[in-house]
């Protein structure tokens, strides 16, 4: 059993949890995720770290949550246990002295950016972080990016917050203020890191994405999390969730992720947050 | 002892009531019933309890056979489970999951006359008269040795290991992936031909003993097995073979098809057959095909008929090639699973929206026998043929998953990505590390593993005693 130390709506349908798991938490790395249950009849879910405190054994996740499995976990009020929380799974994202970094996120992925851009921080990279996300209200940890992050760009679809569009932009800001970009990481939903991939391609800088296809035992037990990078099937738990961007199979990825659309209760996966994304 | 020998020779093994085809198709219990106690003692009269019996050399486990038949046929079923358990931790299981027909009953000297005792069925009797009783006996367990092991996976293999030492006096600690123990008997085998209350029933029976477990706690991730090495004296890798195998071939990531272990994991571990109730989904299929012919693909075919599909097991050899036990393939015929055979798949056909919609296949016929014995098939020239499906589960084979021996350098690995241990002890070509089961042979049965664990757990004491 797992404890959940706090839970709380952190801005609409973004859930932050901090959970008691002190073995996750004494060896997980920027990038990783863990696999949890939130009842005994529960379906077991991926999500990715998106913090955590070493002497307190705990790690931090923000989750969308939109029903199904995701909509229970946000009704687990602090101080209940849930069964499953195992990890960290995946390999961590590469950290190393890139130069200048270019760190994407949106959604949940504004959270499991935050621990990649920090660890490039302070392996000495120019950090840029920039975070996608409807409208400014739907941003969160602005504080935390700033500290890990020499600069921070937002890009709002309704222009409240930063520049107005989508994150199919950042490569004209970068330009338009003459960044030279070495690598570009982007965390978040399918849709924000297909566009962000197809964004840099013309550039050729190497973009690296956290796949997110649906899971089960996320140990390479399964097979269901198998993805097409470079015309080889790889399974995204054990060999990512990390892949080259212009590598991955976008469409078959996007197609496998509507597996259980009518089943509705992978709702995390298959969240209107990419419906919304999908139209211009 | 002459006496039974006078005995008229009866050859009339009792055969045990199963659900009839009509029904068990469509339902998710247990197809055989198992003997009432009449039954059982009648089966048990016609051992000829010869002297040196030959099915105790070839249980894997050497379970004293001739001795819980006796205390059967004596109705003295306590003796009878006593003796049982003194050699197979997991009765109730290899009972009914063992391949009898291979192993002890092969030797039986009545076998020839057709007349072979069924030791399977007799060992599940008493184990299942067992659980019926009210209270299940603990040995008593001698003082703390102060010694500490880890068991790496929870299936037969690490089970059987943690039973014996436990019992020896040491501390046991179990540390297993998934979210319930009992490996590929929990995630794989299902609930119809091994209903999961058994092997909770067995799991718990260690929690009681002292054995600590820990669940959802992935060696190679959560810890490496250097870090356990610091805190423990010895550790036993029974961590099976659960990478799925798929065929490369064109088309294999479309939606709806399934590794087997995708498959029966959703429905096994997860009960994807009582969604919604449980979260985890299972697609209703209309048109299933399973791919391959061994037990594992039995097993998924059964389970996608009840479903409510229709399903067909494409093999490419024929009927007496294939690996799965012939009960279960009777079953499966019974049942009204429609075989294809000498049939490959060479490409799935995927609709506009990426769902499986079609297999090609080729036809196959039989040529001269290859490395495993059995008749290779070779393709027939312009056959391609393609079947209407909606569901496409692989189910052809699986290796040792790489996790732990990625993670643990000094480990020998051998060819097939299997752990090297030795035969008899179980020991690594590291220091105070044991293995067994499928993860050192490769997929494999649950006797085999539990026999390996049960070696390596006599090297494992060993070792503990010589430590000062
Ligand atoms: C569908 C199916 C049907 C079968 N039917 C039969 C049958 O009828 N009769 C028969 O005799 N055999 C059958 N078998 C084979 C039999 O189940 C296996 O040979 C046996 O279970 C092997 O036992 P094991 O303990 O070596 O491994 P497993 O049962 O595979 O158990 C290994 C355990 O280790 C865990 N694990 C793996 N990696 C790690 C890690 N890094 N950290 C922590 N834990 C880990 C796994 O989650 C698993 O629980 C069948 C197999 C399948 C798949
Ligand atoms: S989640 Fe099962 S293999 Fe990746």
């Amino acid at each position: 059993m797992f404890r959940v130390i706090e839970n709380r709506m952190i801005v609409p349908n973004i859930h932050l949890l901090e959970i008691e798991a002190p073995a996750v938490a004494s060896e997980v790395r920027p990038g990783q995720f863990v696999i949890l249950r939130v009842n005994e009849d529960g379906e077991r879910i991926p999500v990715s770290i998106a913090d955590w405190d070493r002497e307190k054994g705990t790690i931090m996740t923000t989750i969308l949550t939109i029903g199904g499995t995701t909509g229970d976990l946000a009704k687990v009020p602090a101080g209940a246990d849930i069964p499953t929380v195992v990890g960290p799974l995946g390999n961590a994202t590469a950290i190393d002295m890139f130069g200048t970094v270019l760190c994407i996120g949106g959604c949940y992925g504004i959270g499991s950016i935050y621990p990649i851009a920090r660890a490039l921080k302070e392996k000495g990279n120019r950090v840029i972080t920039a975070i996608e996300a409807r409208s400014s209200y739907l941003f969160y940890w602005e504080d935390k990016l700033e500290k890990v992050s020499d600069r921070i760009i937002h890009i709002t679809r309704d222009g409240t917050k930063g520049f107005r569009g989508h994150v199919g932009r950042i490569l004209e800001i970068m330009k338009a203020s003459s960044e030279t970009i070495d690598r570009i990481i982007i965390n978040g939903c399918t849709f924000l890191m297909k566009r962000g991939t197809d964004a840099s391609r013309p550039f050729g800088i190497k973009t690296i994405v956290s796949l997110n296809p649906i899971m089960i035992d996320g140990t390479g037990m399964c097979g269901v999390c198998r993805v097409t990078v470079g015309s080889n099937t790889k399974f995204a738990c054990v060999d990512g969730p990390d892949f080259d961007g212009h590598q991955v199979d976008w469409q078959e990825l996007l197609q496998r992720r509507k597996t259980y659309v009518r089943e509705e209760a992978v709702a995390f996966r298959t969240s209107r947050c990419e419906e919304h994304r999908t139209k211009p | 002892m002459a006496e039974p020998q006078k005995k008229k020779l009866d050859l009339n093994r009792r055969e045990m009531p199963k659900q009839p085809p009509e029904v068990r198709k469509h339902n998710f219990g247990e197809v055989a019933l198992g003997y009432s106690i009449e039954n059982a003692v009648r089966e048990a009269e016609r051992c000829l309890q010869c002297k040196k019996p030959l099915c105790v050399s070839k249980c894997p486990v050497e379970i004293d056979i001739p001795g819980f038949i006796k205390s059967v046929a004596q109705r003295d079923f306590t003796t009878g489970i006593k003796v049982l358990k003194e050699k197979n931790l997991l009765p109730a299981v290899c009972g009914r999951v063992c391949p009898q027909e291979e192993q002890c009953e092969e030797v039986c000297v009545l076998v020839k006359k057709g007349g072979q005792i069924a030791i399977g069925r007799l060992e599940r009797f008493l184990a299942d008269w067992e659980a019926s009783q009210e209270t299940v006996g603990i040995p008593e367990i001698p003082p703390s040795t102060g010694r500490k092991v880890a068991v790496v996976g929870g299936g037969p293999a690490g089970l059987t290991v943690a039973g014996d030492l436990i019992k020896l006096g040491h501390q046991v600690t179990i540390f297993e992936a998934l979210h319930k123990l009992g490996g590929v008997l929990t995630y794989g085998i299902p609930e119809f031909r091994l209903p999961k209350a058994i092997v909770n029933r067995e799991v718990d029976y260690l929690r009681r003993l002292g054995t600590e477990i820990v669940p959802d706690f992935v060696i190679g991730k959560t810890r490496t097995i250097e870090s356990l090495l610091k805190e423990y004296n010895a550790i036993f890798i029974g961590a099976g073979a659960g990478l799925p195998w798929f065929m490369n071939i064109p088309g294999e990531n479309l939606n709806g098809v399934y590794s087997a272990n995708e498959y029966l994991t959703r429905m096994n571990l997860m009960k994807g057959f009582l969604f919604p109730e449980y979260r985890t989904p299972i697609k209703e299929h209309k048109q299933v095909a399973v791919v391959g012919g061994g037990n594992v693909a039995m097993d998924c075919a059964r389970t996608a008929l009840r479903l409510g599909a229709e399903t067909r097991i494409i093999y490419r050899r024929s009927r007496e090639e294939l690996p799965a036990r012939l009960e279960e393939v009777e079953n499966a015929e019974e049942e009204g699973i429609i075989f294809e055979f000498l049939t490959l798949p060479i490409r799935y056909i995927g609709d506009e929206n990426g769902w499986v919609k079609e297999i090609e296949y080729l036809k196959m016929k039989l040529g001269e026998p290859d490395a495993s014995g059995r008749r290779s098939p070779i393709p027939i020239e312009g056959s391609q043929t393609k079947l209407s499906v909606d569901a496409v589960v692989c189910a052809i084979g699986n290796s040792p998953n790489p996790l732990i021996p990625a993670t643990t350098p000094g480990l020998t690995m051998g060819k097939k990505g299997n752990i090297v241990a030795d035969e008899q002890t179980g020991k690594t070509s590291m220091d105070r590390i044991w293995a067994g089961g499928d993860v050192v042979t490769g997929a494999a049965t649950v006797i085999l593993a539990m026999g390996a664990g049960r070696k390596a757990a006599r090297s494992i004491h060993e070792y503990l005693c010589s430590l000062s």
